[in-house]
């Protein structure tokens, strides 16, 4: 039997000429955080990446943690400016990713309905940022 | 008795990870078996996105890429 093709992405992408992109929003329980959250999901069902789950990089599950490492691009999604996202990854010693911040797109927390077209702004930028971004030296 | 799991579709590197993590299991000793999960959505049950990687009794060691033997020692014992 012919060997499959080496190391496919489990997460594979169109985005970034087949490199693995993890795609982690902070998820949380403001309008903002559920803005990222939705953006999150956006991106990956439009091919840009996959996202992962935050909460194992927090609770340091190996498996997800090590995925993490391995990953060509990451892109974090902070709600707010406590940048939750991309503090997690830093403290789980992540670095080398792209980030975007949803308050800083014209939508303050508390006051910003989570609308389809809020959600496609957010999903606009993250792919803006994982365009520009280098591939991650630690992948 | 080790359990090590080798997570991945069948590439190249797979059998690599495989063969390397036979070799460090019989250099060290050990009563060992090997299982490879091929399938996609039990691999992505460990939280691994990418492959081949390593599970030592349920616990991945490695993600993405092939140790040396003597790598994997160490993430055995």
């Amino acid at each position: 039997m012919a060997d499959k093709p080496c190391c496919e992405p489990v997460a594979m992408n169109d985005c970034c000429n087949g490199a693995t992109v993890l795609i982690y929003p902070c998820s949380g329980s403001s309008d903002v955080g559920e803005i990222s959250d939705h953006a999150g999901r956006l991106l990956t069902k439009e091919g840009f990446g996959k996202m992962h789950c935050l909460a194992g990089i927090g609770g340091r599950v190996p498996g997800i943690t090590l995925s993490a490492q391995a990953a060509d691009k990451i892109l974090a999604i902070d709600g707010c400016p406590q940048d939750c996202a991309s503090k997690t990854l830093f403290v789980a010693g992540i670095d080398g990713f792209a980030s975007v911040r949803v308050t800083d797109h014209g939508m303050p927390k508390g006051k910003t309905p989570v609308t389809d077209s809020n959600v496609r702004t957010i999903v606009q930028r993250g792919a803006e940022a994982l365009r520009a971004s280098e591939l991650r030296a630690s992948a | 008795m080790k359990k090590l799991q080798i997570l991945g579709t069948g590439c190249p590197k797979c059998k690599k990870l495989t063969e390397a993590t036979e070799q460090a299991a019989r250099e060290l000793g050990i009563e060992f078996e090997i299982e490879k999960v091929t399938d996609i959505d039990k691999i992505l049950e460990f939280g691994v996105m990418m492959t081949p990687a390593l599970a030592v009794d349920g616990v991945v060691k490695v993600v993405g890429k092939v140790p040396t033997p003597q790598e994997i020692k160490g993430l055995i014992q």
